[in-house]
């Protein structure tokens, strides 16, 4: 397909949209549709069939809108009152948009009715809210606005023309230089900077390192994409897989041709059944279309893509276990260098990108870097989607430009605590993070900031605790999660996570004196410097962050007559 | 095993698709993947017990998931678990002695908007409470008999 033939795809399809007088979304991501949200869909279908109508609405099964604590959402977008007459030309297509929280299948009839007249307000909620207006959407501007199982609705919103952009208008060179002047960085947790990444694997040799490529596949380099979103209370991805897959597909294969590759792999976590589903549905509907396969847009460029599917394994997020666990072997990480960008997968020069960094290339290609760079703090470009979770109002999904403060995130757009509780912490990294006290509140959200204070900017997991929660036992929980996840390879992460837990055990059963405090401190230390991958290195931040921050906690816990001891026993030897 | 031309990192595929099929890993499977895929028995077993998902036990005929992912569970997904627990008497990770009910824990869902949340073959139930949960389960099973 050449950029003529997309362009009259668009414009088909964009004449078919605006040929409607009013658009009902319904979000069909897995929280809504556990919620009966595409029962939603259908009672909406039946209903507008029921009253003659279906000619002028449509309805359309879309990706994450974001808010999901008040799901399932149906947003109505109906066509102004003064087009419908006629008086504003056929080209302005302006739409006022009703958003609907809590849907039944039984509203369905009664949305259907109003439709056109004045909004439900029982199920009405405001889209001028805080939460809706203090993001800026680039990752996920499609979810909630694009059908993600039709290829046509995706390229009526702008799809792939950055794809043949890059591949008709520009040399591999200049890509890799728009994404490094745009100052993307990795978003899977480190951001390492994604243009230095690409350049490393477009200038590796494929033939420094013995390679085992299997028979069948015709490529000397790969391009992985990461889905598997480990960290516990973290969505981003699957949201942005479920909602908007060809847009990483779009993005891969931008990726490949910069970097000379023509295999591509998505590794997603098999937690996530719609998300893998989409993504075949994709891949399929791009085969198709010729926009992944042989000679891409008329050109010589080949890129095809497979999915490969986890099986419940945290390590695999690192980018060796992960290769390790697509050769069909355990995932278990292998020491650095040689980085995967020399000799990753079987061997050959391999590009590893999260989900999110990814989703970001196609619009840096069709808007340019320039306009991206202007976007967030002077390190940190850009924005980074958030799952908001926990004690916190409005649950869901956000994408915010880097350098908010943490209280904006918090209270304007989550809605602030609720119960009348107070707030005690947010947690972000996931297991590899660490808890952020009230304190820095104020502090901008970019790399160096949460670096600073202890914690990462992880894969975007950010959960809220108030003052109920204990962060001793939260603590112990993620070293739970990381004593059962750690692979078993290196010592320092097996075992030490294992003492660091019973450690934390001995804690929270009022058994351990202050010296167990101190040993804790000393193991945690231990195990970050010396483990051999992210998932031991990190590990102990959790349990490192609540001890600066919320050591009275783990005072209080420690045995009284124990402490006493502890303290007579440290004096005598002062004075001897 | 086909679609990789019997080629060993078609493994944790072939390993996925006769879970699907057989529900588990029984030792045939897994020497009959092991010698059409030309490995070691030693990788094939090391890779299944490896992998959390691949389970090499028979499970009940319906299967709840309890998530313990961190929105989860501070919102009370550990009482949640009990609850069930001592209702249906099967311990996590177990069967229940009709072999009906498997119980099983996951790290996340994704569905942290929902928390607590679990899942009943498949059917995700989100905001579920230590006092409902076991009777909604109940609910399941026997609407599942009767049919």
């Amino acid at each position: 397909m050449n950029l003529e033939e997309l362009n009259a795809i668009a414009t088909n399809e964009r004449t078919a949209q605006a040929g409607k007088n009013h658009h009902l979304h319904v979000c069909v991501g897995t929280a809504c549709q556990a919620l009966n949200s595409e029962q939603i869909a259908r009672a909406l279908q039946a209903a507008l069939r029921q009253r003659g109508q279906n000619g002028e609405a449509e309805v359309k099964c879309v990706g994450c809108p974001g808010l999901c604590s008040l799901g399932p959402l149906v947003e109505v977008a109906s066509r102004a009152k003064a087009q419908e007459a006629n008086e504003l030309p056929p080209d302005a297509d302006r739409r006022t948009t009703v958003l609907y929280q809590f849907v039944k299948p039984e509203d369905a009839e009664e949305i259907v009715a109003h439709l056109g007249g004045e909004p439900v307000k029982r199920l009405e909620t405001p889209l001028d809210q805080p939460f809706f207006a203090r993001q800026t959407k680039i990752v996920l501007e499609n979810c909630g606005r694009v059908d993600p199982e039709r290829i046509e609705d995706y390229i009526a919103a702008g799809g792939y023309q950055a794809l043949l952009k890059a591949l008709t208008e520009m040399t591999p060179q200049q890509v890799i230089d728009e994404i490094t002047h745009s100052g993307l960085r990795g978003r899977g947790g480190a951001g390492f900077p994604t243009g230095l990444k690409w350049s490393t694997v477009a200038k590796a040799d494929p033939n420094r390192y013995p390679t085992s490529v299997p028979e069948g596949i015709q490529s000397r380099k790969f391009v992985i994409c990461n889905g598997d979103e480990g960290d516990p209370g973290a969505f981003m991805d699957r949201s942005v897989m479920e909602g908007d897959p060809h847009r990483i597909l779009e993005g891969m294969a931008i990726a490949a041709y910069a970097v000379g590759a023509n295999h591509g792999f998505i590794y997603v976590r098999a937690e996530y059944p719609l998300a893998v589903k989409r993504l075949r549905t994709a891949i399929r509907q791009a085969q198709r279309a010729g926009l992944l396969g042989n000679g891409i847009g008329g050109t010589a460029f080949s890129f095809n893509v497979e999915i490969r599917l986890g099986a419940g394994a945290f390590v695999c997020g690192e980018e060796t276990a992960l290769m390790a666990s697509i050769e069909g072997g355990r995932g278990t990480p292998r020491p650095r260098p040689p980085f995967p960008a020399e000799s990753g997968l079987w061997g050959c020069p391999t590009l590893i990108n999260n989900v999110e960094t990814l989703a970001n290339v196609p619009p840096i290609i069709l808007k340019g870097a320039e306009w991206f760079a202007g976007i967030g703090t002077e390190k940190s470009k850009g924005t980074k989607v958030f799952a908001l979770t926990g004690q916190v109002k409005n649950t869901g999904l956000i994408e915010v430009p880097m350098g908010i403060s943490l209280r904006e995130i918090v209270f304007d757009i989550g809605g602030g605590i609720p119960d009348g509780k107070q707030f005690k912490a947010v947690q972000t990294g996931g297991p590899s993070g660490g808890c952020i006290p009230a304190q820095f509140l104020d502090m901008p959200v970019d790399y160096e900031s949460l670096n600073r204070v202890g914690s990462i900017m992880g894969s975007g997991g950010m959960i809220v605790m108030d003052d109920s929660t204990d962060m001793v036992e939260v603590a112990r929980f993620f070293m739970e999660f990381c004593m059962d996840e750690s692979c078993g390879k290196c010592i320092p992460c097996r075992a030490g996570t294992v003492q660091i837990h019973r450690l934390l055990t001995k804690i929270q059963q009022g058994q351990a004196s202050e010296r167990d405090l101190h040993t804790l401190e000393e193991l945690c230390d231990l195990v970050k410097h010396t483990s051999l991958c992210g998932l031991g290195q990190s590990a102990p931040n959790p349990v490192i962050s609540t001890l600066k921050y919320f050591r009275e906690e783990y005072l209080a816990k420690i045995k009284p007559d124990l402490r006493a001891r502890a303290n007579g026993k440290t004096k005598v030897e002062e004075h001897g | 095993m086909r679609r990789y031309g019997y080629q060993s990192h078609g493994l944790i595929e072939a390993l996925h698709s006769a879970q699907e099929a057989f529900g588990y890993l029984d030792d045939f499977t897994l020497k009959y993947i092991t010698r059409a895929l030309r490995l070691p028995p030693s990788k094939v077993f090391g890779v299944a017990t490896f992998y959390n998902l691949f389970t090499l036990k028979p499970q009940g005929a319906h299967t709840c998931v309890v998530c313990l992912g961190t929105a989860c569970y501070i919102k009370g997904a550990r009482e949640v678990l009990s609850a069930i627990e001592s209702a249906h008497s099967v311990k996590a990770g177990g069967t229940t002695a009709d072999s009906q009910l498997s119980l099983l824990t996951a790290r996340c869902f994704g569905s942290c908007a929902l928390a607590p949340v679990i899942t009943f073959d498949g059917e995700t139930i989100g905001k579920v409470t230590p006092e409902a949960v076991a009777q909604q389960i109940a609910q399941r099973l026997t609407a599942s008999a009767l049919r």
